[in-house]
C-alpha cells in the first residue's frame, strides 16, 4: 500500500509527459507541411543569435517595462523549474525533500530561498501584466484579432503562474520540518504564521496536497502549451535560429520564375519547340501562396512561435493609420488554419480532405495583403525573429501571378514597366532628358 | 543651371575606351519625376565639383523591377534585373551609387542572386565617403543652427541598416539633428514602399505620410530631410496638407550639401 503514492504519481508523471510528446509529434508534423527550404549556412551566426535574442531576450528590452517583467518571468520560472527536479525524484522514489540528502543545508537553504523570492517576483510581475491587459487595457491588448481565445489564453496562462507560484509558497510554509530547518525559508516563514492554529496532520495534508496540485499543475501547464500562443516559450528557440540572416530588405527570388525567365531570355532557346516528352502533363509549380502548404516550414514555424504579444502590429504604418492590415493577424490566420489543417488530416486516417477552404479570402483578405508598405517595422520589432512580411509577400505572389488579381492601380504601374520600363508612362528614349532641363 | 552639369554615358565613355569610377544609377523617379529630377541634379552637381568620374546608363537603364517585386510580381522583376543586368555586365560595372533606397535594396541584394554582383551605395553613403577622404568639403554656413529631422527610408534603414550616413553628413551642415519620436529602427514608414506609391491606400482613418509628417510637425524642425525620392514626394505633400510649405522644407541630403555650397 505504501507504494500507492509513487506509483500514482509516476503514472501521471509519464502521462503528462507522454501526451505532451504526442502534441510535439503533431506540431512537428504540421510544420513540415510546409515547403522544404535547407537552412545549415551561418551556424556560428544562428546560435549567436538563438543565445542573444532568446535566451537573453536582447529584443525584449527594446520596451524597457514589459521587457524587465518578462525577463523576471522568464528567468523565474526556468530557475523555479529546478525546484521540479526535486519533486520528480522524491514523488518516484518516496523520498521527502531528497535535495537535503544530498547538499548541505546551507545550500539547499540558499537554493530554496532564492526560488521563494523569485517566486514573489514573478507573482508580483504576472500581477502587473494582468493589470496591464485587463485594467489599463493597453492599446496592443485590444485589437481586433485578440478577443475570444487568445484573449482568454493570454489571461488563463497569467492564473496559471499565479496557482503554481502560490502552490509553491504554500507548500514550503506549510512543510513543519522544513520552517524548523529555518534555513531558506526567507519569504515562506511570514506565511507559516497564517496556518500557525492548525493540527499537525492538517499541515501535513495542506502541503501534501499542495505538493500534488503543484506537479499536476506544471504538467498541465506543459500540455497547455501545445494549444496555447505559450508555445514561444519552447519554439522561441529553434524560431531565432532558422530565422532571416540577410537584410531584411533582401527577398527571396524565386527560382522557378528564374529558370521561366532564364528560357525566354536565352537566344538559343526556340519558342515554338515542343515541349520534351513528360514535361507537358508535369504540373507547373504554382507560384506564391494561397494557403499554408505553400509556404514553407520556417514561415509555419513562425506561425506557432508567435506570442500574440502585438509589438509589430503597433509598429505597423498600415495599421497605426486604421487600415485593417495587422502583421500579428497574419501569423495567427496562418497558425490557426495550419491547426484547421492538421485537425483535419487527424480526422482523415492521415491525409487531408478538401474543405473548401484556404489561407487566402477565408483567413486573410486581399485587402489587408494590399494595405503592406513592406517596411519591415513588423519584422523589426518581433521579440522572436518572426517574419510576417514574407508570408505577406508570398500571398502578394499568388494574387498577381497565379490570378492577375492586383488592384488596377498596379497593373497600370506593371504595364508601365513591362513597355516602357518605368512604372511611369514615359518613354526609355527619355531617360536623359533630364539633364537639358533647367 | 543645365549646362554646368557634366552627364557621361557609359556607352560614351565605353567608346572611348574609359571606365569610370561608379555608375551612378538614376532610377525613375529620379529620371521622371520633377521632384526627383532636382535631387539628381544636385547629386550630378557635387559630383562634377568633387571631380568624381561618373557615367549614367541613360536610355539603356530600364527600372530595377522593385515596385513589381513588391507587388507580388515577380516575373516582371526578374525580366528587368536581367535585362538590367546584361546591361551593367556588359559594361563591366562594379560600383554603383544611387539616390534611390529602393533602386539600392534591389541592386545590393537582389541582383546578385540573378548574376549581377556590384558594390552598391546609397549616395549618402557615397557623399560620406567623399567627405572623409577629402574630396568634397562642407560648410554649414547657411544650414547653421537649423533644425534639421532625417527621415529615414525603410530601405535604407531597416532594410540595410544605414542610419549613421545621413546623420553624420547633417551633423556636418552645423545644423542641429533633432529626432523624430521615432527613428531609425523604429522609423515610420513614409506610406510609399511595397508598391504603394502607385496605388490608393486600402480605407483608414490616416493617410500614413500625414501620420510621419505629424510626427515630424511635433518636433518643430526647419527641414526634413530625406534620402529617398518617395519619401520626399511623400513628405512634401503631407507637410503641404498641414499647410507647412512655406516654414518647414522638405529636402534631400544632396540638396542639402548642393545648396550649402550654393550648387
Ligand atoms: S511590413 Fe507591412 S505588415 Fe509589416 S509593419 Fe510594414 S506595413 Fe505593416
Ligand atoms: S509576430 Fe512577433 S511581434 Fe508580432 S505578435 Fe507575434 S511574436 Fe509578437
Amino acid at each position: 500500500m505504501e507504494y500507492i503514492p509513487q506509483i500514482l504519481f509516476t503514472i501521471i508523471l509519464i502521462g503528462g509527459i507522454g501526451f505532451f510528446a504526442q502534441n510535439v509529434k503533431k506540431l512537428s508534423r504540421n510544420i513540415k507541411l510546409g515547403k522544404d527550404v535547407k537552412i545549415n549556412d551561418n551556424k556560428k551566426q544562428r546560435w549567436t543569435n538563438m543565445a542573444k535574442i532568446a535566451l537573453g531576450q536582447t529584443k525584449m528590452v527594446v520596451r524597457p517595462i514589459a521587457g524587465f517583467l518578462h525577463i523576471i518571468v522568464y528567468v523565474g520560472f526556468v530557475i523555479i523549474n529546478i525546484e521540479v527536479l526535486e519533486i520528480v525524484i522524491d514523488g518516484v522514489f518516496g523520498t521527502h525533500r531528497v535535495g537535503l540528502s544530498v547538499l548541505p543545508v546551507s545550500l539547499y537553504g540558499f537554493l530554496i530561498g532564492t526560488f521563494e523570492i523569485l517566486a514573489v517576483l514573478v507573482l508580483a510581475s504576472v500581477i502587473i501584466f494582468w493589470i496591464r491587459r485587463n485594467i489599463i487595457k493597453l492599446k496592443r491588448f485590444l485589437s481586433a484579432e485578440m478577443t475570444g481565445w487568445p484573449k482568454s489564453d493570454g489571461n488563463i496562462i497569467l492564473y496559471f503562474e499565479v496557482v503554481l507560484m502560490c502552490l509553491f509558497l504554500i507548500m514550503n510554509a506549510t512543510d513543519t520540518s522544513f520552517q524548523n530547518l529555518d534555513s531558506g525559508n526567507v519569504v515562506s516563514q511570514f506565511i507559516a504564521p497564517l496556518f500557525s492554529g492548525l493540527s499537525k496532520g492538517t499541515l501535513h495534508f495542506i502541503e501534501q496536497s499542495a505538493w500534488w496540485l503543484h506537479i499536476v499543475g506544471i504538467l498541465t501547464f506543459l500540455n497547455y502549451l501545445y494549444y496555447s500562443k505559450h508555445l514561444h516559450i519552447l519554439l522561441a528557440f529553434p524560431n531565432t535560429y532558422y530565422g532571416k540572416l540577410t537584410p531584411k530588405g533582401q527577398f527571396k527570388n524565386l527560382e522557378a520564375v528564374t529558370n521561366e525567365v532564364k528560357l525566354m531570355m536565352d537566344p538559343d532557346a526556340d519558342p515554338f519547340a515542343t515541349p520534351a516528352v513528360g514535361v507537358e502533363e508535369s504540373e507547373p509549380e504554382k507560384f506564391g501562396a494561397s494557403d499554408v502548404t505553400d509556404l514553407n516550414w520556417v514561415q509555419l514555424l513562425n506561425s506557432y512561435t508567435c506570442t500574440e504579444c502585438g509589438r509589430c502590429t503597433s509598429e505597423c504604418p498600415a495599421n497605426q493609420t486604421g487600415k485593417k492590415l495587422s502583421p500579428r493577424k497574419i501569423m495567427m490566420d496562418t497558425r490557426d488554419r495550419l491547426v484547421e489543417v492538421g485537425k483535419n488530416i487527424d480526422a482523415n486516417k492521415g491525409t487531408f480532405e478538401p474543405d473548401g477552404k484556404q489561407l487566402l479570402g477565408d483567413y486573410i483578405s486581399t485587402e489587408e495583403l494590399w494595405a503592406c508598405t513592406s517596411c519591415n517595422a513588423c519584422v523589426q520589432a518581433c521579440p522572436v525573429s518572426i517574419d510576417p512580411l514574407s508570408i505577406i509577400m508570398d500571398m502578394r505572389q499568388y494574387l498577381v501571378m497565379e490570378q492577375s488579381a492586383a488592384p488596377s492601380d498596379l497593373n497600370n504601374m506593371m504595364g508601365n514597366i513591362e513597355n516602357n520600363g518605368a512604372p511611369w508612362p514615359f518613354n526609355q528614349q527619355d531617360r536623359l532628358n533630364w539633364t537639358n532641363e533647367s | 543651371m543645365s549646362n554646368e552639369m557634366n552627364v557621361p554615358t557609359m556607352a560614351s565613355l565605353f567608346a572611348e575606351g574609359k571606365q569610370p569610377e561608379v555608375l551612378f544609377w538614376v532610377g525613375c523617379a529620379g529620371s521622371f519625376d520633377d521632384r526627383a529630377k532636382k535631387i539628381t541634379k544636385a547629386f550630378v552637381k557635387i559630383l562634377n565639383k568633387a571631380n568624381v568620374s561618373f557615367a549614367v546608363l541613360g536610355t539603356e537603364e530600364s527600372c530595377t523591377g522593385d515596385p513589381a517585386k513588391r507587388a507580388g510580381n515577380e516575373f516582371l522583376f526578374q525580366m528587368q534585373a536581367v535585362t538590367n543586368i546584361e546591361v551593367l555586365n556588359a559594361y563591366e560595372v562594379k560600383k554603383v551609387v544611387t539616390a534611390c533606397p529602393h533602386c539600392f535594396n534591389t541592386l545590393k541584394n537582389e541582383y546578385p542572386g540573378l548574376g549581377g554582383t556590384y558594390d552598391v551605395v546609397h549616395h549618402t553613403q557615397f557623399l560620406k565617403q567623399l567627405l572623409e577622404e577629402g574630396r568634397i568639403t562642407m560648410e554649414g554656413g547657411k544650414f547653421k543652427g537649423k533644425r534639421i529631422t532625417f527621415h529615414d527610408p525603410c530601405y535604407l534603414g531597416r532594410a540595410n541598416d544605414v542610419y549613421e550616413a545621413p546623420r553624420d553628413l547633417i551633423r556636418k551642415l552645423d545644423a542641429e539633428l533633432v529626432e523624430m519620436k521615432s527613428c531609425k529602427t523604429r522609423g515610420l514608414c513614409c506610406g510609399a514602399g511595397g508598391a504603394q506609391m502607385f496605388k490608393e491606400s486600402e480605407p483608414g482613418n490616416k493617410d500614413v505620410n500625414i501620420e510621419r509628417t505629424e510626427q515630424a510637425l511635433e518636433i518643430k524642425p526647419d527641414i526634413i530631410a530625406a534620402g529617398c525620392p518617395f519619401c520626399n514626394t511623400m513628405m512634401t505633400d503631407g507637410v503641404k496638407n498641414k499647410e507647412k510649405e512655406a516654414s518647414i522644407a522638405v529636402m534631400d541630403i544632396a540638396e542639402l550639401i548642393a545648396s550649402a555650397d550654393d550648387l
